[in-house]
């Protein structure tokens, strides 16, 4: 049952990678980065109970945390242009 | 077994990424494809039973390394000054090195397999030697600043060089980096 649903993870990997790579504007590829994180914590977690290891739940949380920052940093960037610029006269404030 | 297969899956994809990467002219469209190869990369390290190496790429390659990505890009444009040219120089040093790494695979055991060195002696000694020889109690401390200390000096070596460079590319004002691209493209 896991086995399936590994290589159907994998097969969903190559799907984001495919859109990443064929992506015309920048936000399908950060779109598509993004879904690769997410099928990277979800092939993590499976993999674990793969080997019958389910201790590796943990780092699929983490990678999952550095996904989100990740992905913070890079919608900055475009709303800013800047990695140093903060939003504190913006009403909604900073992210 | 299936493991293998995996492994064999996420090799396959790891060399799509490195193509395209390559293949890019967009310098932001690589440094997202750059953040995929990282995160199949520690996909394949969690394979290999190199957690903590897994954990130390996601952070340090998803993470850190695309974040400093961006930074530079902020300083620079976006894209990249295309070349047709084939180096013959860097080719006759790639094509080298490449078989110089292929030909020192024959020296390493095979993975897995129940003759190595560290499934038959090589942990043992560590369990119970190390105390005695190297008089650090934790016996990772040991390893990896005893036993590999020369790995580890050139793991810092390398850190040390790419953060100086890092910092030679973000400590430079604005304006001197549109002097350079202005110029270079007059």
């Amino acid at each position: 049952m896991f086995e399936i649903s590994t290589f159907i993870i994998l097969f969903s990997m190559f799907l984001a990678l495919v859109s990443a790579i064929i992506g015309k504007t920048v936000y399908d590829k950060i779109l598509a980065v993004n879904i690769f994180g997410t099928v990277t914590v979800l092939f993590i977690a499976l993999f674990g109970f793969l080997t019958k290891r389910p201790e590796f739940l943990d780092i699929a949380l983490v990678y999952a945390l550095i996904n989100f920052i990740s992905t913070i940093a890079i919608l900055k960037f475009f709303e800013y242009g800047d990695m140093s610029s903060s939003s504190i006269e913006k009403e909604e404030g900073d992210i | 077994m299936i493991v293998i297969y995996i492994n064999i899956i996420i090799l396959f994809l790891l060399i799509i990424t490195s193509i395209a990467i390559n293949q890019q002219d967009n310098l932001f469209a690589a440094t997202m494809l750059t953040g995929i190869f990282s995160l199949l990369s520690a996909s394949l390290f969690v394979c290999l039973d190199a957690v903590d190496v897994a954990f130390t790429e996601a952070a340090v390659g998803a993470g850190i390394a695309l974040i400093l990505f961006l930074g530079t890009l902020a300083s620079i444009k976006y894209k990249e000054k295309v070349k047709n040219k084939v180096s013959v120089s860097g080719l006759l040093l790639v094509i080298p090195t490449g078989f110089l790494l292929i030909y020192g695979i024959h020296d390493i055991p095979s993975f897995g397999a129940l003759d190595n060195p560290v499934q038959t002696y090589l942990a043992d000694r560590y369990i119970t030697g190390s105390s005695k020889e190297i008089g650090i109690p934790n016996l990772v401390t040991s390893v990896l600043a005893s036993y590999r200390g020369h790995d580890t000096l050139g793991e810092v070596t390398v850190i040390f060089t790419a953060c100086i460079g890092v910092l030679m590319l973000l400590g430079r004002s604005r304006g001197d980096y549109r002097g350079i691209v202005d110029k270079e493209e007059s």
